[in-house]
């Protein structure tokens, strides 16, 4: 089942079951075909009723579209997550460090560990946050991390969300679908249970809110609105959690606090969780023409009058350039080696680098340093001469605009597809949550399939489907 | 609760009960328009527009009016922003907006009704039946407003959805009765028996045929049709009723506050329980239900000042 020299999560490199998916396979092997197809009708109508939507960019308004789902889980073991546990806590919390150190003393500049000018010129530096302290000096409370696996036990951290990361109701709702299709295997599997993530994430929300509203704090969720491509998920947490799912026009500030308007009158909010870029939050300090955020905000926030989640500027971060520099920012701070290390990656900034990527760029994949969702990325192996070329361009008239990477044998798993059940890559991006005191880590995330044969590609927007991921209890 | 989320539930019961409401025009409507009155046919479906305004915006688009252009005007028209299509969708796309404040049931059942109708076209009406697609219609509508009730919050939310549905109703309930006041009662020679098959359409049309002859046990008047559907406490069409409605919900939701909102539907209710219907006939009935559609709007009006626009 496995394709050559692509380890496979289910099949290993030879066809040799793994051991999580000793159950699964042999479900695989029982399973009539016509039983999955008819499975998988009845989970799409299932979502098509939820309305488990994503609207699509650059389609007319409102085009909703399903995010294919498959029904063959992916599973890894508890052995397997705990490691990928400490190494996910180890690396968030380096990153909240280093974000509260570029906005105060700038020691990691000045130890010359990162140059100065690639923070202070980065477009995502916000000097509005230079020295703003935070409640625990939290920056990232919501924290997607794509990892993904090239062998047995290896794993590559390929991209960093610290921004307003999303797919997290998928992981939720694809648990509930499956449980709903296939009860007995989870009679048979003891999968951990993710549910509680909601209930965590208020939780760690609530903890960083300003002293002021210890006790109770309000927390909102701030959406940019229905025909945003995440409006359903902003909607599903904010009523899985209980908390109000506001947009801009909802939000007002007056006396140095930001305030809903209810139909009982003015009600004050604590913190947001906002899922509204940096540059729409507030047109009096960021781009003007953006009209889904609240004037007057930033300044609030400066004066710890309400919390953000995340906080502004910390697209800084997870930068496709700041990458490269992460194990160098997990040393510098916490003086450990990464325990999930780097795809080896090329700085296009630099000559050795940049030489080398444009000899050969037909083996590698470029992708814009600010560039997400798949866009903006060339795969070498897969694009044409003329497409090498115009990337040559693109990265000669902006080489710090661009990184590149080796094309990774990422893992696949077996999916139901057209022609049967066939191997697919997948990545998986577990959440991070991190509040004042304490890191959680739901035991299971959201595994992104390239539904097309050999494709790398698994971002939604570029056709990519969706699988529950299970991890076994011991 | 968000000022926004409450306008969005109030028009999300709104947009549901007109989709009913057009049904039922609709219904009665064809039933009228097989009875073979003299012109029956044609002037029936030019006082369908008249009942809705919509004259002016159906001569646009379609010309003459005809059974076939009206039905579809109403039905399927995406263009119509009243067509069963238009208020179905509408109301979707507010309960859209509240995924995080309606329960599950009710967002299932108002998403299911939107992809029913989505891709229909007339040539799938015309298979179905109408008739088939006007109960259709009403029992989408019947089971949002028992989803609603069985799994709502029985809180503000809830009220803001019925305060929606009643006023949208009592605005209904007085276009409906208008119309076909006039052209019944006034509308020439009429002989008990055809007095009764269409006075007996206009209250199959709004469900009160059967509870007609349970209160009144005899011939069908108008003057009783019109006390049945201004006057009574237990019709759930009338406009005594549909008052009763809003002032109720309106108390819960003022929690003790005085509102004008409240006041004024609270006055308006009062005549409708305490006025008599022959001083309603005397004056004029048409004056009478141009009033309510005055009052109507105003306190729809009022309730947005009082609970959406409180900074």
């Amino acid at each position: 089942m496995a394709a050559n020299g692509i380890f496979d999560e289910m099949y290993g490199w030879n066809d040799q079951v793994q051991p999580p998916y000793a159950k699964i396979a042999e479900w695989l092997k029982n399973t009539p075909p016509e039983l999955f197809t008819s499975k998988l009708e009845q989970a799409e109508l299932l979502f098509q009723k939820i309305g488990i939507t994503f609207n699509v960019y650059g389609s007319a308004a409102g085009t909703e579209r399903l995010i294919p789902f498959d029904i063959i889980p992916r599973i890894l073991s508890a052995k397997e997550w705990q490691k990928l546990q400490a190494g996910l806590f180890q690396r968030v919390r380096a990153l909240q460090m280093f974000l509260h150190d570029i906005y105060h003393d700038q020691d990691i500049m000045k130890a010359g560990i990162i140059p100065a000018s690639h923070i202070l010129r980065n477009e995502m530096y916000r000097p509005e946050m230079k020295d703003v302290t935070l409640p625990g000096q939290i920056y990232v409370q919501i924290a997607g991390i794509d990892v993904v696996r090239v062998a047995e036990g290896e794993f590559y951290v390929l991209e960093d969300n610290l921004r307003t990361p999303s797919g997290v109701s998928y992981m939720l709702e694809d648990r509930a679908v499956m449980m709903r299709l296939f009860p007995k295997l989870f009679q048979e599997n003891r999968v951990a249970p993710v549910d509680h993530y909601p209930a965590e994430l208020v939780r760690q929300l609530r903890s960083v809110a300003p002293e002021r509203a210890a006790g109770s704090p309000t927390v909102a969720v701030l959406t940019p609105g229905p025909y945003n491509s995440a409006y359903f998920e902003h909607a599903f947490l904010a009523e899985e959690m209980g908390v109000e799912l506001v947009e801009g026009q909802d939000l007002f500030v007056r006396d140095d606090a930001v305030w809903m308007r209810t139909t009982q009158g003015p009600r004050r909010v604590d913190v947001i969780y906002r899922r509204l870029d940096d540059d729409c939050l507030d047109p009096l300090a960021f781009n003007p023409d953006c009209l889904l955020g609240v004037p007057g905000l930033l300044s609030v926030y400066r004066n710890g009058g309400v919390s953000l989640a995340n906080a502004i500027g910390t697209g800084v971060a997870d930068d496709k350039s700041t990458y490269t520099y992460v194990p160098d920012i997990i040393k510098f701070y916490l003086g450990e080696e990464p325990i999930i290390g780097n795809v080896p990656t090329y700085r296009c900034s630099r000559a050795d680098d940049r030489a080398y990527v444009l000899e050969h760029i037909h083996e590698l994949v470029v992708k814009e340093t600010q560039g997400s969702g798949g866009y903006g990325m060339l795969v070498g192996p897969k694009a044409t001469k003329e497409e090498h070329e115009k990337f040559r361009q693109l990265i000669l008239s902006d080489p710090a605009g661009y990184i590149a990477q080796p094309t990774l044998a990422l893992s696949t798993c077996p999916t139901f597809v057209a022609e049967g059940v066939a191997p697919r890559h997948v990545d998986l991006r577990p959440f991070v949550l991190t509040g004042r005191d304490s890191m959680t880590l739901v035991p299971g995330g959201l595994t992104r399939v390239a539904l097309t044969e050999g494709s790398l590609v698994v971002n939604s927007s570029q056709g990519g489907g969706t699988k529950d991921t299970w991890v076994l209890e011991d | 609760m968000l000022s926004r989320t409450a306008e969005s539930l109030y028009w999300m019961g709104r947009y549901m009960e007109r989709a009913e409401n057009m049904a039922r025009i609709l219904d009665v409507s064809q039933r009228l328009a097989m009875q073979g009155r003299p012109n029956a046919a044609q002037s029936e479906w030019s006082a369908v527009l008249a009942i809705l305004y919509a004259e002016d915006l159906y001569a646009e688009t379609h010309g003459e009016a005809t059974e076939d252009g009206v039905t579809e005007f109403l039905t399927l028209d995406q263009s119509n922003p009243s067509s069963i299509w238009s208020c179905i969708h509408a109301a979707r796309e507010n309960a859209r907006a509240l995924r995080a404040t309606i329960s599950v049931e009710m967002w299932e059942s108002l998403n299911i009704t939107w992809l029913a109708i989505r891709d229909m076209t007339v040539a799938d009406l015309q298979a179905k039946g109408l008739r088939e697609f006007f109960d259709w219609v009403k029992e989408r509508s019947h089971l949002f407003r028992g989803v609603a009730h069985g799994t709502m919050l029985h809180n503000d939310s809830f009220a803001f959805t019925r305060l929606g549905t009643f006023l949208e109703r009592a605005d209904n309930t007085a276009r409906l009765l208008d119309t076909k006041y006039q052209m019944l009662a006034f509308g020439g020679e009429s002989d008990s028996a055809s007095s009764y098959y269409e006075w007996g359409s206009v209250l199959r049309s709004v469900g009160a045929f059967r509870a007609y002859h349970q209160m009144y046990h005899d011939v069908i008047t108008p003057e009783r049709v019109a006390e049945l559907l201004v006057m009574r406490p237990e019709m759930p069409r009338s406009l005594r009723f549909c008052f009763d409605k809003v002032t109720e919900n309106l108390a819960g939701l003022a929690e003790g506050r005085s509102l004008e909102c409240e006041r004024l539907s609270g006055e308006f209710g009062s005549r409708l329980k305490y006025g008599r219907m022959e001083r309603i006939l005397g004056d004029g009935l048409h004056e009478f239900l141009k009033e309510v559609l005055d009052r109507t709007a105003e306190v729809s009006l009022q309730i947005s000042r009082d609970f959406l626009m409180t900074v």
